[in-house]
């Protein structure tokens, strides 16, 4: 008899993966967000016109003020317990010891910019997971898509995040 | 800022204008206040150090990436558009690096009706080590 191999995945990772998640709608994308958001990312220098002049932004073809494609209406919740990203829960390490979590990396697909009133709903699914000895021991690394529609329906973005837990 | 780049005008090998930032807790914290990133390895040199990193407090990989999109759109201009950035997360953002965000034209097609340029891109520290190692597509107007 031979000993089960250790893995991080967990009956709940199997069951979800590829499932898409409850929606989750953002509050109403500010002007005032977008701009604060433009300095903090700009930082020391000012950001550029587009994230705060209205009547700049307007002889755009965008025809008014359009958010950062890196902007995150998610933000701030109010119920900090429903509007965050929706983990499925990994294994445990074979010391007892909680998994350790890092942002592998993402990438992000754009379509429609984010504008003030916008309302920004996402779904979350996990897609994948690959289990490999590495620098940090035994790691489990999984891939998420998240995706944003606008009120609309218009895909905003679309998001592969690179999860590393060991 | 209006139309900073033409898709015509582009060749293989262009790269991106400079886009550097010296990063610290004036950029972190006011990162951390916009994007509700309160992670005590980010704010507090003590909970840096419990994580691994003798230095103390490091940077949000988050930040860096808003600066590949900076440094983009500051190359492209308002009347063109960021398709895609992806990116890996590497090295450490230590307190006083001096993040410099660094692109390269890899490519340039007509895909679904769109005039794309496909980039490899980076953030690299003072030292040249490469942070965020990643790629962007941006669409380009002829002129």
């Amino acid at each position: 008899m031979t000993e089960a191999a250790l893995t991080y995945v967990t009956e709940q990772m199997l069951q979800k993966k590829g499932v898409w998640g409850e929606d989750r709608t953002s509050p109403p994308v500010a002007a005032s967000d977008i701009r604060r958001w433009a300095i903090a990312t700009h930082w020391p220098e000012q950001p550029p016109p587009i994230y705060w002049d209205e009547a700049y932004a307007r002889t755009t073809r965008w025809g008014g003020l359009v958010a950062p494609p890196d902007f995150n209406p998610f933000a701030w919740p109010v119920n900090r317990g429903t509007m965050r990203r929706t983990g499925i829960p990994a294994g445990k390490r074979p010391d007892g010891k909680p998994l350790q979590g890092m942002n592998g990396g993402q990438t992000d697909t754009y379509g429609e910019p984010m504008r003030p009133g916008d309302l920004i709903t996402a779904r979350t699914r996990l897609l994948d997971w690959e289990e490999k000895e590495g620098r940090l021991g035994h790691t489990l690394y999984t891939t998420t898509e998240i995706e944003w529609r606008n009120q609309r329906g218009a895909l905003v973005r679309r998001r592969r995040a690179i999860g590393i837990r060991y | 800022m209006t139309t900073n780049v033409y898709f015509d005008e582009i060749d293989i090998g262009d790269t991106l204008p400079e886009w550097s930032r010296t990063t610290g807790f004036m950029e972190w914290n006011r990162y951390a206040a916009i994007n509700d990133e309160f992670v005590p390895f980010h704010m507090d040199d003590a909970a840096g150090r419990q994580a691994g990193n003798e230095q103390g407090a490091f940077g949000m990989g988050n930040l860096r990436y808003a600066y590949i999109v900076n440094a983009l759109k500051q190359w492209i201009g308002d009347e063109a558009e960021i398709r895609e950035v992806g990116c890996q997360y590497r090295a450490i953002n230590q307190q006083g690096d001096l993040l410099t965000v660094t692109g390269t034209v890899l490519d340039k097609r007509v895909e679904d009706g769109e005039q794309r340029v496909y980039l490899e891109v980076n953030v690299k520290n003072q030292t040249g080590a490469d942070t965020c190692p990643g790629h962007a597509i941006v669409v380009l107007p002829t002129r």
